[in-house]
């Protein structure tokens, strides 16, 4: 595999020379901390941070998207008919996505793209995506991608694996998309490929080693569901979570959406929106009734269709990158590496909770 | 502040022992920096968990509403007076309650404290100075410059409201420049209003932790939850989101005790206190009125009275 040298003066030039083909999205500071943001014209990546606060996710799945529009219009000819919303089909390129938050658009797509149905909206942004990542020599003393499957250096979901290599970036294409990208960008200049393989070995190993934080998985697939669901830990697990929407919303592997219509006067659009299982509302019925009508019913949903539904239905690991972000901005310190012990120890028998 | 853990464990066991209460609520140990997690104590066992310093700065009123069995529950300042709001607003009775009165030094600013440095993995109230691990180095600065904002300003320290303290109680500070913030921006012209309020704003994701984390949000469905009729669009359109910061601040009026949870929980770092604080500062303005100092005075904007000087509500 070809490795190719991007000297960082020629960084510029070359995401300006792609500029017109592609929209370019990559991390900017944002006050306290970093957002993906649509680069502008002289706008290059801050290259510079350790992840974004919000994940990748709402670059290919928005978190407010239109999927039809409808007019109310009686003299209107096409009035009451669902109409397909103009789709935006430009050629998008991340510049700077971390392995991670690029490993959760293949575990969203187990979802999203099964053999009975594919949805429309997010396999064509996926598709029309270019994921140019940036290897993580920084991780965070939450992150803990090693063991969910995962790797601060993990190319698989990439179609471009970036190597800050000090004074240059050392790129790999790991994809067509991804060598179509950096032949337009013009950086063609391959690195002696047993070289820079070392480079990028010893790079990595250094990174694994800054990941502190970890998780067992191991028993999870065997374990009882019922045993699971019943365990006598959730109260305790669930006792100062206020329900707020923080851990979906920032888990680049949560998909859950709601549909709305929405009708200004005579004009409407259908949307999809993200939701929450955190949100009671998530679950109401039209009666009424409200299937998970507590909070303990919430906070166990969340973490058993993580790490015990999703494992048994796709048979892939967890769902969960490993990137920390529930884990530092819950509220309440609700932490899903705990949670996961508590479930992988569990082990079919009934455990106490351990604080 | 940091002494004050084994006399909250002395008396948290206490309590349970003599089942005067059935619970303590108190803090227990977080797993990552500046988050000590709400903890639910129901045996002597289960209290030697507790810890407390500048990192419990969730306020536990929270977690009363509409509780039935005999509490214990560990509060500062902020926290007793939210605990009268809701006595008051019957959410729960004062005789459900064993108030374990603590005189508090100021919460951590877990935001502000988490920029100063790469990777943080330990920071430690030492009283006069946090000390802050992170990634290849260590710092030790002044608690006073790392505290909440609404800390720093903060004009109630001490419990309003206890059956026991678990210290003499703290020094009030002296009068600070308490409403500067809001000062600044009833300073602001209109257009610059406009686009400070919608700066603001613009990164919310409406997860609705700071509605989540307030002691005052209990209502059974919240506005912006209804829907049968729904009162609010659900997307990410910036009238429905100012929609409900908005709603959710009036709703606050002359109940807010200023407690600083809303900015704490929100994972964007939006400021939504801004428009709290304008509502606290018009109702000590005009009403000389402090929510949570009382059980003895309604709120100003759930009275009526016949001798209203205001000509409108007659």
């Amino acid at each position: 595999m070809k490795i190719i040298k991007i000297d960082k003066e020629d960084w510029n030039i070359g995401l300006k020379k792609i500029a017109d083909d592609y929209r370019l999205i990559g991390p900017a500071k944002d006050q306290e901390f970093y957002l993906f943001k649509p680069l502008g014209p002289r706008e290059a990546p801050e290259m510079g941070f350790s992840n974004t606060r919000l994940s990748a996710k709402e670059i290919i799945y928005p978190q407010s998207q239109a999927m039809f529009n409808y007019t109310l219009d009686p003299n209107r000819e096409d009035h009451h008919l669902l109409k397909d919303a103009e789709a935006d089909d430009t050629l998008t390129a991340v510049i700077g996505i971390r392995p991670c938050d690029a490993a959760a658009f293949i575990q969203v797509k187990r979802n999203f793209d099964t053999p009975e149905y594919q949805d429309p909206y997010w396999l064509k942004a996926y598709e029309k995506t270019v994921l140019v990542g940036l290897a993580c020599d920084q991780p965070g003393p939450a992150c803990f991608c090693t063991t969910a499957g995962g790797g601060p250096y993990d190319e698989d979901a990439l179609d471009v694996l970036l190597v800050d290599d000090d004074s240059h970036y050392m790129a790999k294409a790991i994809s067509k998309k991804g060598e179509t990208l950096l032949e337009k960008a013009g950086w063609t200049e391959a690195m002696d490929t047993d070289t820079a393989m070392q480079t990028v070995k010893k790079r990595r190993k250094a990174a694994e080693n800054r990941i502190s934080s970890t998780i067992a998985t191991d028993n999870l697939s065997d374990a009882d569901t019922m045993v699971l669901y019943d365990a006598p830990f959730w109260e305790d697990v669930a006792f100062a979570c206020i329900n707020c929407g923080t851990c979906t919303f920032l888990c680049p592997t949560c998909w859950c959406f709601d549909i709305q219509d929405e009708t200004h006067g005579m004009e409407g659009r259908r949307i999809r929106n993200w939701d929450s299982c955190m949100f009671p509302l998530f679950t109401l019925h039209g009666s009424g009734h409200n299937p998970r009508g507590t909070k303990v019913h919430r906070v166990r949903q969340r973490f058993m269709h993580k790490l015990k539904y999703y494992v048994d239905k796709y048979e892939a690991g967890i769902q969960c990158v490993g990137c920390g972000r529930c884990v530092t901005q819950c509220p309440v310190n609700i932490d899903i590496r705990k949670v996961c012990e508590l479930m992988n120890n569990a082990g079919g028998q009934s455990v106490t909770c351990a604080a | 502040m940091i002494g004050y853990i084994d006399k909250i464990k002395q008396i948290s066991k206490q309590i349970l022992k003599d089942c005067q209460v059935e619970v303590v609520m108190g803090f227990r140990r977080g797993t990552v920096p500046m988050m000590n997690e709400p903890c639910f104590a129901k045996t002597e066992d289960d209290v030697d968990q507790f810890v407390w310093d500048g990192n419990c700065g969730i306020n536990l009123a929270n977690y009363l509403t509409g509780r039935r069995e005999k509490i214990g529950i560990v509060a500062k300042g902020c926290d007793t007076r939210n605990i009268v709001t809701h006595i008051i607003e019957n959410k729960i009775d004062r005789d459900q309650l064993y108030i374990i009165g603590v005189p508090c030094k100021g919460m951590i600013d877990r935001r502000r404290t988490n920029t100063l440095c790469e990777g943080i993995r330990e920071v430690t109230d030492r009283g006069d100075t946090v000390k802050i691990v992170g990634t290849d180095v260590e710092k030790e600065l002044a608690k006073s410059d790392l505290l909440q904002k609404n800390c720093a300003t903060c004009a109630h320290p001490n419990p309003v409201i206890y059956d026991e303290l678990v210290a003499d109680l703290v020094d009030q500070p002296a009068d600070t420049e308490r409403w500067a913030d809001v000062k600044k921006i009833e300073a602001m012209s209109s257009e610059d209003k406009w686009g400070y309020f919608d700066d603001l704003l613009k990164e919310c994701v409406r997860c609705y932790a700071c509605r989540n984390a307030c002691p005052l949000c209990y209502c059974p469905t919240c506005f912006v939850d209804e829907s049968t009729p729904q009162w609010v669009g659900k997307s990410q359109d910036p009238i429905d989101v100012r929609t409900f910061h908005f709603l959710r601040a009036y709703h606050c009026a002359g109940r807010c005790t200023d407690c600083g949870a809303c900015e704490r929980a929100c994972p964007v770092g939006i400021n939504m206190r801004v428009f709290t604080r304008k509502l606290e500062k018009d109702c000590y303005d005009q009403y000389g009125w402090e929510a949570g100092l009382t059980l003895d005075v309604r709120p100003p904007l759930d009275t009526y009275r016949a001798d209203d000087p205001e000509a409108f509500i007659k």
